[in-house]
């Protein structure tokens, strides 16, 4: 079992959902935005993704785009991403990357893996690969063992729900509704039948991400899913803070609420 | 020649990149697209717009004066540029606005470089009585406030996009958001044969018009099929548009003819196949402008509607497989061809057309005396007399900066009365 679903599994006994949470590597720099994730697995996040910055990344907002831009301009590179990962992956929680596809393909898809795994990464989330077009990918994460994650979304078949899910490993990621990142007043009703619709063709956790910013969202969430996934309310507070210290504490602090959030949530 | 196959690959290239939530909307677009091309009320209704609305078939046009500078070649013109809405992109255009109300969508989203595109739209949205949201770069529409306008005239919302590079790439980033977002009752209207599957087989069977027109007009006037065709490519839409009739015709050269901007070994262009290399870029994989790590570098082009880091994933396929030659042509190659072209067939060129202009001169020299190129003249250039006045010095800066401001300060009715 790798390490992600050992955490997934040890949530689901704890019978609360994981709070996974994101954050672009290099912003506001490789290492600050490194200690950044730290803190905030140590304030209650269970799962890190770090977000490989990308010039056309056409699923996010206006917030994780404004962070990425910054960036990009210091120059990130794969390498600070896998830097980042291999820090991260220090304090124990599975750490995985979400990358738009052009980056790892130029990389190289195997040399990508290899150097991942090589950093203690768990896995990747592919935002704009779908299984349709993953064959040299299914080869490299099934060589490795980093779990791979596909998206499914409301607008999904009840078939491309099935294939997607027989085709990711460590969970299935839920968007919850149509649309890109960013924080929203309600995540509504279409997460939640989107995670039943998926609960009923695979047995992988189903974690929701898309719009969650806050404690009560979370907790709403987590009454349904198997992960609550956050990702710009976490870039706003670190986009807000006027040093690096004060990001860090600031990332602790959403974390903590979060953390409290996905305890109350629990399913009833 | 069966290309793409059924998940839109052209060889290694092609597919669909996509969020998993735009996969339905492509699946559906797939349905409504095979099902139009088998249906005979629909193409019947296209024809009828194509001949009463945009004015076709559009003619060819023999450059004698012209193909003096060609070796002696005999230089045909396919003029596009005569459609309504001053290029070929009306063609896919409406053929996909009628899609949208077929597919029973009300809305339609579009993104445009030099405007071209997001006219053509707003054209065709407003003959339809469909909403109309053009994303185009901050940056564009500061170029291009005249095209901003006649958007905003036909009744279209324009969007100044400010992310990213604030260009034309952005712009199609932003139209994916939007159709991420509001995709139950909105097409994305793409303007050439790249994104996913499957726009790039769509947009060139809207265009195919051109070729078709073509190729038995150059068989009526010369009784035989031309040596080449040469065709510009950002996109590459009015390319393999003209090309997809020769494709078969394994006699007949191709040349697609990239923006050179500067110059390739400076940087400074959008030459994608010359000076590019394989990767994903807006939903398929192609050839782009990248650097070491895959990020999308800035294309550089005097010529706004060829200022893309990307191209169609048909003519990365043609191009691997050699069936087709890519070559660049710098801004001053297209600008002198542009001059040429006013001068001796007092015809104004789009900017992107005059490039490959230039390209027909060069392959009429090589292939020699009384060798048939057609050249697919794919807009006029109205839109870029200011960009061609500023080239040559015709006026000076400062007098376009005062007449523009002059145009858009004044209330209509303090203007003179002169003009028409």
């Amino acid at each position: 079992m790798s390490t992600l679903s050992e955490v997934l599994a040890a949530a689901r006994a704890e019978g609360r959902a994981a709070l996974i949470g994101y954050l672009p590597a290099g912003y506001p720099t490789v290492e600050d935005g490194a200690a950044a994730m730290t803190a905030m697995v140590e304030a209650g996040v269970d799962i890190i993704e770090v977000g490989l910055p990308y010039s056309d990344p056409l699923m996010d907002g206006p917030t994780i785009q404004a962070a990425v831009e910054v960036a990009l301009q210091r120059r990130t590179s794969t390498e600070d991403v896998v830097s980042t990962v291999r820090e991260v992956a220090k304090t124990g929680a599975p750490t995985l990357v979400m990358s738009y596809w052009n980056p790892v393909q130029r990389y190289g898809v195997r040399r990508f893996a290899d150097e991942l795994a090589g950093a203690g990464g768990a896995g990747v989330i592919t935002p704009d690969l779908t299984p349709d077009e993953a064959g040299e990918w299914l080869g490299a994460t099934d060589a490795t063992g980093l779990d791979r994650i596909f998206l499914v979304a409301p607008s999904s078949t009840e078939a491309r729900l099935r294939y997607t899910a027989d085709h990711c490993r460590g969970f299935v990621y839920a968007a919850s509704t149509m649309g890109v990142t960013g924080a929203r007043a309600s995540v509504g009703d279409a997460a939640d039948r989107l995670v039943a619709r998926t609960r009923a063709v695979t047995d992988l956790p189903v974690c929701v991400g898309l719009g969650v910013s806050d404690g009560a969202q979370a907790a709403e969430v987590a009454s349904f899913a198997d992960g609550v996934i956050v990702g710009s309310a976490f870039v706003r507070r670190l986009l807000d803070a006027p040093s690096a210290a004060a990001g860090r504490d600031a990332v602790a602090q959403l974390a903590g609420e979060l953390a409290e959030g996905v305890r109350r949530g629990r399913r009833a | 020649m069966s290309t793409p196959d059924s998940t839109g690959h052209f060889g290694a290239f092609g597919g669909r990149f996509v969020p998993e939530a735009l996969v339905a909307a492509l699946d559906e677009l797939t349905v409504a697209f095979e099902k139009a091309q088998a249906d005979k009320a629909f193409q019947a209704e296209l024809a009828g717009l194509l001949s009463s609305y945009t004015g076709r078939p559009t003619p060819i046009t023999e450059a004698k004066r012209f193909s003096r500078h060609a070796g002696g070649a005999r230089v045909l013109l396919k003029r596009e540029d005569l459609n309504h809405t001053g290029s070929h992109k009306i063609n896919n255009v409406l053929g996909q606005a009628l899609l949208t109300r077929e597919m029973g969508k009300t809305r339609v989203i579009a993104e445009t470089g030099a405007g071209q595109h997001g006219v053509a739209t707003a054209t065709a949205a407003a003959l339809l009585d469909l909403d109309c949201v053009v994303y185009m770069g901050e940056e564009d529409t500061q170029r291009q406030a005249l095209n901003v306008a006649r958007m905003r005239l036909l009744g279209a919302e324009v969007i100044p996009v400010t992310q990213g590079s604030r260009t034309l790439k952005d712009a199609i980033n932003e139209a994916m958001r939007d159709w991420v977002t509001n995709v139950d009752t909105t097409h994305y209207l793409l303007g050439t044969v790249a994104g996913p599957h499957p726009f790039p087989l769509m947009v060139r069977e809207f265009h195919r018009v051109i070729g078709d027109e073509a190729r038995q007009q150059v068989l009526d006037l010369t009784g035989a099929l031309p040596a080449a065709v040469a065709a510009c490519v950002g996109g590459g839409s009015n390319a393999i548009g003209i090309f997809a009739a020769f494709i078969d015709d394994a006699d007949v050269q191709l040349f697609g003819f990239e923006a050179g901007g500067d110059g390739v070994d400076t940087g400074r262009h959008a030459a994608t196949l010359t000076g590019g290399s394989p990767g994903v870029l807006h939903g398929a994989r192609s050839y782009l402008l990248q650097d070491e790590m895959g990020q999308t570098i800035a294309s550089h082009s005097i010529s706004a509607g060829l200022d893309y880091p990307g191209v169609g994933p048909e003519h990365a396929y043609l191009h691997e497989t050699g069936r087709a030659t890519y070559r660049p042509i710098t801004d001053t190659q297209a600008m002198d061809a542009f001059a040429l072209l006013c001068r001796t067939e007092g015809i104004i060129p789009a900017i992107e057309s005059a490039h490959a202009l230039a390209g027909a001169l060069d392959v009429g020299k090589e292939l020699g005396p009384d060798a048939v190129v057609l050249v697919n003249l794919s807009g006029r250039g109205d839109k870029d007399v200011d960009t061609a006045a500023k080239w040559f010095n015709v006026v000076s800066d400062d007098e376009i900066v005062a007449s523009a401001r002059a145009t858009v300060e004044e209330p209509p009715q303090d203007s003179s009365g002169e003009g028409w």
